[in-house]
C-alpha cells in the first residue's frame, strides 16, 4: 500500500530536483540553441559552481555571498572558455565540439579533484532555511522547499532576460536562424559569448543551490549531465519552456520511482525518453529546426 | 587510403603483433599493459567503424562492452560453461543484439541528439547492471574467477594463462578483428558508411537506405565492444563492474581521438599512449591522481590542433616530408587544361558509348512522368498550385521561370524530397506520391542539386562508386565481406560516368581540390551514376563562367542521348538550345508550355520576365 505522506514528500523531492534540472537544462539548451554547441562540460560547470560557493562560504560564512560569488565565477569561467576555445569550434563539425567540451569537462573535474581531493564537502543551508517545516500532514526540510522557490525565481529571471530584453530577442532569433541574425548587422559572436556566460551561470547557480542538499564531490556534475540530456531530449533541444517541462517530468520520474526502487529510476527515465523519441522525435516542445 | 596493396596492412599487422613481445619489453612495456592495450584496440576497432568511418559519435559503448563482458563472464563462472571462446562469442552476440535494440532508438536522431541518447543509454545499462541484475553480475563486486582459454589439440593442450602467454591469444583475436574490420571498410557497405559520414542527405538521395547502414555500423561496433568486454574478463580473471561506467565510454572516445579516427589503428595507438602515459605519470613522475588531468589537457590540445590524431598527423607529416603532395599539384592542374581544350572530342567520345540504359528504338514511348494537380503549401504560402505536368520517354524538357516561381519546390516534389499537399505523381506507370527519396531513386528517378551535394572528404571516383553502388546493389544489402572491386559492372559504370562528365583525368583527386566547374560536373555525375531513367537537373549551369557554360551545355547534350531529362535553368539561351519543349512556371503555376520557338515568341512569357516592354530582348 502506498504510504501517502511519503508519496507526497517524494512529490516535493521530485519538484525540487525537477526545478534544479530545469534550470541546468535551460542553460544547456540556450547555449545549444544559440551557438549550436552542445557543452559536455556543462555538468562540470554545475560542479564548479558548488565548489566556488563552498570556498566563498568557508571564508565569509555567508550563503548569499556564496551564491553570488559562485554564479559570477562560473559565468566568468564560461566566458573565458568561449573566448579561448569554443569560438574556434563554431565552424568545425559537431563531433569536434563534443570532443573538446568533453575533454574540458574532464580537465575541470580533475583540477577540482587536485585542489579539494575526492572527499565530499558540505555547505550547510543558510540559518534561516534550516530545520523542518510542517505542511500540516507532513514535515518537510525547509531548505528543499526553499529550493523550489529560489529556482523558480531564477527561472523567472531567465525568462525575463530571454523574452523581455533586446538580448533575449536576439538570442531567440539566433535559435531560429543565426545566419540571418548575423546578416542583420548584429554581432552574433558577442551575443554568443554572453549566452555562453549566462548558460554556464545557470548551471553554476544550480550547483550552489544544490550544495546543501547533496554533499559536494568532484563527480557531482556527471550524473546531473546525463539527467540534463534526458531533460533536453524530452523537452526538445533549444526550447526554454521544453527544458522546464522536461525538467519537472524527469524530476518526478526519478523521485517517484526511487520510492519503489531506486535502481529503476534511470530505467524509467530512459523509458520516458524513448517514449518521447518514438512519439515526438523532436521533443515535447521542440520544433523541427536545428538538428 | 586503405587499399593500396592487397593484404599489405594485414601482413604488417601480423608482423607487428609477432614482433611485439620481442621489442616492447625493451621499451619498458609490461606484458599486462600490452594486453590491456590490445583489448582497448579491439574495442576501438568497432568504435572507429562507427565514429571514424560512419561519423556517429557514441558515448555509450560501455553499455555493449559491459554486456558482452558480463554475459561471457557469467557463462564461465556461474553457469559452468567450459569453453572460453564460445562464451566470448555468445557475449559478443548478446552485445550485438543489445546494440540492435538500442540502435533502433538512438538512431532515430542524428548529431548531438544521438550523442546525448547514447550517454543516457550507457548510464541506464550501468544502473541495471548494478541493481536489478546484481544477482547475475555480482553488483559492485563484479564476477571473480573468469578462466583463461585453453585448446585441446588432441596431441597437446595449449594453455594461455597470463602475461605473454595470454598475449598470444589476445593478439590472435586482435588480428582477426583487424582482418574483419578491413574487409568491412573495403566492402560496398564500408563505402556507404563513409558516404553517410560525409553527406547523409546525398547518400539518401542516391538511393541508399542510410538508416539501415547506420544500424549496421552500430551493431558492428556493439559486437566488437562485446567481444572486447569478454576479453577484459579473461585478461583480469575477473569481470570488473566498472566496465559499464561512463568513464569507459569516455576513455574509448578519447583514445580514439588521440590515436586518430578513421584509421582503424587509432584506438590501439591511443590506448598505448594513454596507458603508458598513465604509468609514466603515476610511477615515474609521482603525479598520483593528476595523471588524468595531464591526459585531459593532452586530449584537448590534440582536438584543437591535430584533428586527425597521432596517426593522421604522422600521415600528414609523411606527405610533407616526401613532398608527395606538392609534387602532385602540377600533375593535376595540367590535365585540367588539356581536358578543357579537348572537350569537343571528349563530348563526341562520350556520346559514342551506349547509354547506361539504352532506349530500344520505338519503345517505350508515351509518358514517363505524369504529375496531376500538384500543390504545395507552406503555411499560408502557396509554393506550387495545381500543376499538371507530363514528360514523355526520351524527351528533354526545360523548365524556366522567374525567381520564386516554385521551380525547386516542384523538383523536390517530383523526387519525393518533400511531399505535395495534394496531387499525384506517376512515374513509369507507378504512383510514387508519398514515397521517399531513396525508393524513388531506386526506381530510376533522381536529381542533381542546385547547390552541390558531394561527398567532400572522398575522391571523385569514390563519389561515383557510392552513387553507382545503389543502382547495382539496391538500397540495402549486407555484403560486408565482399570486396568493392568484385562487383560486376561497377568499374565500367564508374568509368562510363567519368567519361560522360569529362572527369577521366582526375578520378583520384579529392573533391575538396576540384575547381568549381568540375564540382558541378561531378554533381551531375553523381545523379548519372545511379543510372536514372529520368534525370532532373536543378540549375546545372548556375554560377558557371561563360566558357564553362558552353562546355556544360555540350556535356548535357551528350548525356541526353537515350535519356529522359528535365532541366531547370535561368540561362534561357542554353535551355532553348537544349530542350525540345519548355515549361514556364510563374507564381507556382504553369504559365505556358511549348517548343522553344513558341516560348520565345509568347507574349505572356515576355511579360512575366520583362514586364512586356522590351519583349524583343527576351530572345
Amino acid at each position: 500500500m502506498i504510504n501517502w505522506p511519503n508519496f507526497v514528500s517524494q512529490l516535493f523531492n521530485g519538484l525540487a530536483l525537477g526545478a534544479l534540472l530545469a534550470l541546468i537544462s535551460s542553460g544547456l539548451t540556450i547555449i545549444y540553441g544559440t551557438l549550436g554547441v552542445l557543452n559536455l562540460a556543462h555538468g562540470a560547470m554545475f560542479m564548479i559552481g558548488g565548489y566556488a560557493g563552498y570556498v566563498t562560504y568557508s571564508y565569509t560564512g555567508s550563503f548569499i555571498l556564496a551564491v553570488i560569488a559562485g554564479s559570477l565565477f562560473v559565468m566568468a569561467l564560461g566566458v573565458a572558455m568561449e573566448r579561448i576555445i569554443i569560438r574556434h569550434f563554431y565552424h568545425r563539425p559537431h563531433e569536434d565540439q563534443l570532443l573538446v567540451t568533453f575533454g574540458l569537462g574532464i580537465c575541470f573535474v580533475e583540477i577540482v579533484r587536485l585542489i579539494f581531493t575526492s572527499q565530499s564537502q558540505v555547505v550547510p543551508p543558510p540559518a534561516l532555511l534550516q530545520g523542518i517545516t510542517s505542511l500540516g500532514f507532513l514535515f518537510y526540510p525547509t531548505y528543499r522547499l526553499a529550493v523550489v522557490g529560489i529556482v523558480a525565481v531564477a527561472l523567472g529571471g531567465l525568462f525575463l532576460i530571454l523574452y523581455r530584453t533586446r538580448l533575449g530577442m536576439i538570442v531567440r532569433a539566433g535559435i531560429e536562424d543565426s545566419v540571418m541574425v548575423d546578416s542583420l548587422g548584429i554581432n552574433v559572436y558577442r551575443v554568443f559569448m554572453i549566452v555562453f556566460g549566462i548558460g554556464a551561470m545557470a548551471a553554476g547557480f544550480a550547483g550552489i543551490i544544490n550544495a546543501p542538499v547533496v554533499s559536494l564531490t568532484p563527480g557531482v556534475g556527471d550524473d546531473i549531465l546525463v539527467e540534463t540530456f534526458v531533460v533536453v531530449v524530452i523537452g526538445g533541444v533549444g526550447s526554454f519552456p521544453g527544458a522546464i517541462l522536461g525538467g519537472l517530468i524527469a524530476g518526478e520520474i526519478i523521485s517517484i520511482t526511487s520510492m519503489f526502487n531506486p535502481g529503476y529510476a534511470y530505467v524509467m527515465l530512459f523509458a520516458a525518453m524513448t517514449l518521447v523519441l518514438v512519439l515526438r522525435p523532436h521533443g515535447l516542445l521542440g520544433t523541427q529546426g536545428r538538428e | 587510403m586503405l587499399k593500396q596493396r592487397p593484404y599489405l596492412i594485414e601482413f604488417l599487422t601480423a608482423a607487428g603483433l609477432i614482433l611485439a613481445p620481442f621489442v616492447l619489453p625493451w621499451l619498458g612495456f609490461a606484458p599486462n599493459t600490452v594486453n590491456r592495450i590490445l583489448v582497448w584496440g579491439l574495442f576501438g576497432l568497432g568504435f572507429d567503424i562507427l565514429f571514424g568511418f560512419t561519423g556517429l559519435l557514441s558515448f555509450g559503448q560501455s553499455a555493449f562492452y559491459g554486456t558482452g563482458g558480463f554475459v561471457a563472464a557469467y557463462l564461465l563462472t556461474r553457469a559452468g560453461f567450459p569453453n572460453v571462446v564460445l562464451a566470448l562469442v555468445i557475449g559478443m552476440i548478446a552485445a550485438a543484439a543489445a546494440g540492435y535494440l538500442i540502435g533502433l532508438i538512438a538512431l532515430r536522431r542524428t548529431g548531438i541528439y544521438f550523442a546525448m541518447i547514447t550517454v543516457a543509454i550507457a548510464e541506464v545499462f550501468f544502473f541495471v547492471e548494478f541493481n536489478p541484475l546484481s544477482d547475475f553480475t555480482g553488483g559492485e563486486n563484479g564476477l571473480p574467477g573468469v578462466p583463461t582459454p585453453s585448446f585441446n589439440l588432441g596431441f597437446t593442450t595449449l594453455h594461455f594463462t597470463t602475461g605473454w602467454s595470454l598475449y598470444q591469444f589476445l593478439a590472435l583475436c586482435y588480428f582477426i578483428g583487424v582482418v574483419i574490420a578491413l574487409r568491412i571498410v573495403r566492402s560496398p557497405v564500408g563505402a556507404v558508411f563513409s558516404a553517410i559520414r560525409d553527406n547523409p542527405l546525398r547518400a539518401t538521395a542516391v538511393g541508399h537506405n542510410i538508416h539501415g547502414y547506420k544500424l549496421t555500423a552500430f551493431v558492428i561496433a556493439a559486437a566488437y565492444a562485446g567481444f572486447a568486454g569478454g576479453l577484459l574478463g579473461v585478461l583480469q580473471a575477473f569481470m570488473p563492474p566498472d566496465a559499464f561506467t561512463f568513464d569507459t565510454s569516455g576513455q574509448l572516445v578519447m583514445q580514439t581521438a588521440i590515436g586518430g579516427r578513421g584509421t582503424l589503428f587509432g584506438p590501439l595507438v591511443g590506448a598505448a599512449v594513454w596507458l603508458s602515459l598513465q604509468d609514466f605519470l603515476q610511477a615515474a613522475l609521482g603525479l598520483g591522481a593528476a595523471w588524468k588531468l595531464v591526459l585531459g589537457i593532452v586530449f584537448v590540445l590534440l582536438v584543437c590542433f591535430l584533428r586527425r590524431g597521432i596517426i593522421g598527423g604522422l600521415a600528414d607529416l609523411y606527405g610533407l616530408l616526401t613532398g608527395r603532395r606538392s609534387a602532385r599539384e602540377p600533375d593535376e592542374s595540367a590535365p585540367e587544361v588539356v581536358a578543357v581544350a579537348s572537350t569537343p572530342h571528349a563530348a563526341a567520345a562520350a556520346a559514342a558509348p551506349t547509354p547506361v540504359r539504352p532506349r530500344p528504338e520505338g519503345s517505350p514511348s508515351g509518358p514517363i512522368l505524369q504529375a496531376k494537380g500538384l500543390t504545395k503549401r507552406y503555411g499560408g504560402l502557396l509554393a506550387n498550385s495545381d500543376i499538371d505536368f507530363t514528360v514523355n520517354h526520351g524527351e528533354l524538357r526545360g523548365i524556366i521561370g522567374p525567381n520564386g516561381a516554385g521551380k525547386s519546390t516542384f523538383f523536390k516534389m517530383l523526387t519525393c524530397e518533400v511531399h505535395p499537399t495534394s496531387g499525384t505523381i506517376v512515374f513509369e506507370g507507378r504512383d510514387i506520391t508519398g514515397m521517399n527519396v531513396t525508393d524513388v531513386c531506386q526506381l530510376g528517378l533522381t536529381k542533381s542539386y542546385q547547390v552541390n551535394q558531394l561527398f567532400t572528404g572522398l575522391t571523385v571516383r569514390e563519389n561515383l562508386v557510392i552513387a553507382a553502388l545503389s543502382g547495382l546493389r539496391g538500397k540495402f544489402k549486407l555484403d560486408l565481406f565482399r570486396s568493392i572491386d568484385s562487383i560486376p559492372g561497377l568499374p565500367e559504370r564508374v568509368q562510363h560516368t567519368l567519361e560522360l562528365v569529362n572527369l577521366t583525368s582526375r578520378p583520384d583527386t579529392p573533391v575538396s581540390e576540384l575547381a568549381y566547374g568540375e564540382k558541378r560536373r561531378l554533381e551531375i555525375g553523381l545523379a548519372l551514376a545511379t543510372s536514372p531513367s529520368l534525370l532532373l537537373l536543378d540549375e546545372p549551369l548556375a554560377g558557371m563562367s561563360p566558357r564553362e557554360r558552353v562546355e556544360t551545355v555540350k556535356l548535357l547534350k551528350s548525356i541526353s542521348q537515350g535519356r529522359t531529362m528535365i532541366i531547370i535553368d535561368h540561362d534561357m539561351d542554353a535551355l532553348f538550345e537544349l530542350a525540345e519543349r519548355v515549361t514556364v512556371l510563374q507564381e507556382g503555376r504553369v504559365l505556358v508550355e511549348g517548343t522553344p520557338e513558341e516560348i520565345k515568341n509568347n507574349s505572356t512569357v515576355q511579360e512575366a520576365y520583362l514586364g512586356g516592354v522590351h519583349g524583343v530582348l527576351a530572345a
